[in-house]
């Protein structure tokens, strides 16, 4: 089947685009999209497009982070303001990948990396299409996302105070290795006790997701080895991974806690 | 439908028809007739199909031909200036670095890439470098080693 390209100046012209069209799909970095047409997927009969500057946008003042839907990897890595991101960027992919693929692109993957962090910095996702524009949070997105229905604008979220933000991701393969899962992590600490921490996982289920309950066994607790044993005991709760050519479903429930207690003691996975 | 694209390649304007949501791998290929870029798993996994888009790597099989309109290309083909072969390729001679082959184009571009940022890596910085690109024959080892001494200047075999 012949694929029509279309490409918009203006992110509003490509959310309309996307929203009236069947069978068409935003592209950005195009290394899930690419992907998908070069086994010929049936269900991309349209790939829309934009050249607009503002896709490309990042913003960092002292409280808050706004990334373009279309900024990549590398251009986080390029950005000293964003050093808090560094390590998970940096995980993603090889350097060639993360010369393409973007933050809103991550919103779609399976084990989405920079989703995962996203998630545990409590992002909200910025959206446009048939609806005009709206803002909805991360884990609602999440949770209920699908491709070609809407286009990602941008992702913003509070800036977190400096080492706030904790990432591991678990491979078998070093330094590029797909991931057997990631965890993020930001614990806000209040008189030395957790207060309102935000925990995330990649690869624990089809998509990346929070850890509620762990989130809730930890709150007030100290970060310490007896602080911490609650939602280690809970850590898998609410997760259900695959068994796939990575890992077994088994296994990843098993090193879950496992690095989840290294990440809550300060490892440096970095 | 077919569109019309403009790129330089290695230095030199190419015009080219790019099919609908044809990869940069098929068009340098197909339509241009760079055969020196190889394809490997149409996925963006395996790294040999890397080029430079405007001196960054990138991997051409999830590129977007039509998105590439107006930007600067360099193959492996466009590596080699005249009868010298450039310091990289003198290297991975010297070392032994390819054996099948077949990921060496990709391994020299990402090690270019590497090159033109970073004159002077560590051993760190080359494994990093390469960490996309899959070779299955000689160890990684070898291409290691050949980067390092083409960034020190080590090679010094000529064509």
């Amino acid at each position: 089947m012949t694929i029509t390209v279309k490409t918009f100046a203006r992110l509003a012209d490509a959310a309309a685009a996307l929203a009236s069209e069947r069978g068409a799909r935003f592209m950005a970095g195009g290394t899930l999209v690419m992907r998908a047409v070069n086994e010929a997927d049936p269900a991309i009969e349209t790939i829309v497009r934009s050249t607009d500057p503002s896709f490309l946008n990042v913003a960092v003042s002292s409280g808050r982070v706004e990334l373009g839907g279309g900024v990549t990897m590398a251009a986080i890595l390029a950005e000293r303001e964003l050093a808090f991101l560094h390590p998970v960027a940096r995980v993603v992919g090889s350097p060639a990948l993360r010369e393409a693929a973007t933050v809103g692109g991550n919103l779609f993957a399976t084990r989405g990396d920079f989703a995962t962090a996203l998630l545990a910095l409590d992002a909200t996702v910025m959206l446009a299409g048939g609806f005009g524009q709206r803002e909805l949070q991360l884990d609602e997105f999440i949770s209920r996302r699908e491709h070609g229905a809407s286009l990602v604008l941008a992702v913003a979220f509070k800036r977190p105070p400096a080492e706030a933000l904790r990432f591991a991701k678990v491979t078998r393969v070093h330094p590029k290795g797909m991931s057997v899962l990631s965890i993020a992590a930001q614990l806000p600490l209040a008189s030395g006790r957790v207060t309102g921490a935000r925990i995330a996982y990649a690869g624990m289920a089809p998509t990346p997701l929070r850890a509620k309950a762990a989130e809730r066994a930890l709150e007030g607790r100290a970060l310490d080895a007896a602080g911490i044993a609650p939602a280690l005991a809970v850590a898998a709760d609410g997760t259900s991974p695959a068994d796939d050519a990575i890992a077994s479903a088994w296994w990843r429930r098993e090193i879950l806690p496992i690095h989840l207690r290294r990440l809550l003691l300060g490892a440096n996975y970095a | 439908m077919k569109t019309p694209i403009q790129i330089r390649l290695n230095g030199e304007d190419v015009a080219a028809f790019a099919d609908g949501g044809a990869n940069l791998l098929d068009v340098l290929r197909e339509s241009i007739g760079d055969l020196s870029v190889k394809g490997g798993c149409w996925q963006g996994t395996c790294g040999t199909c890397t080029v430079l888009i405007d001196g960054a790597p990138r991997l051409s099989c999830v590129t977007l031909a039509e998105s590439c309109a107006g930007k600067s290309i360099e193959t492996v083909a466009g590596l080699r200036r005249g009868p010298d072969l450039h310091p990289l390729q003198n290297a991975f001679m010297e070392r032994f670095a390819a054996q099948c082959g077949y990921c060496t184009p990709g391994m020299l571009m990402a090690a270019k890439a590497l090159l033109d940022r970073n004159p002077n890596p560590t051993r760190e910085n080359v494994v990093e470098a390469i960490a996309g690109n899959i070779c299955r024959c000689t160890g990684y080892e070898p291409i290691i080693e050949a980067v390092l001494d083409a960034a020190r200047g080590d090679s010094r075999r000529r064509a």
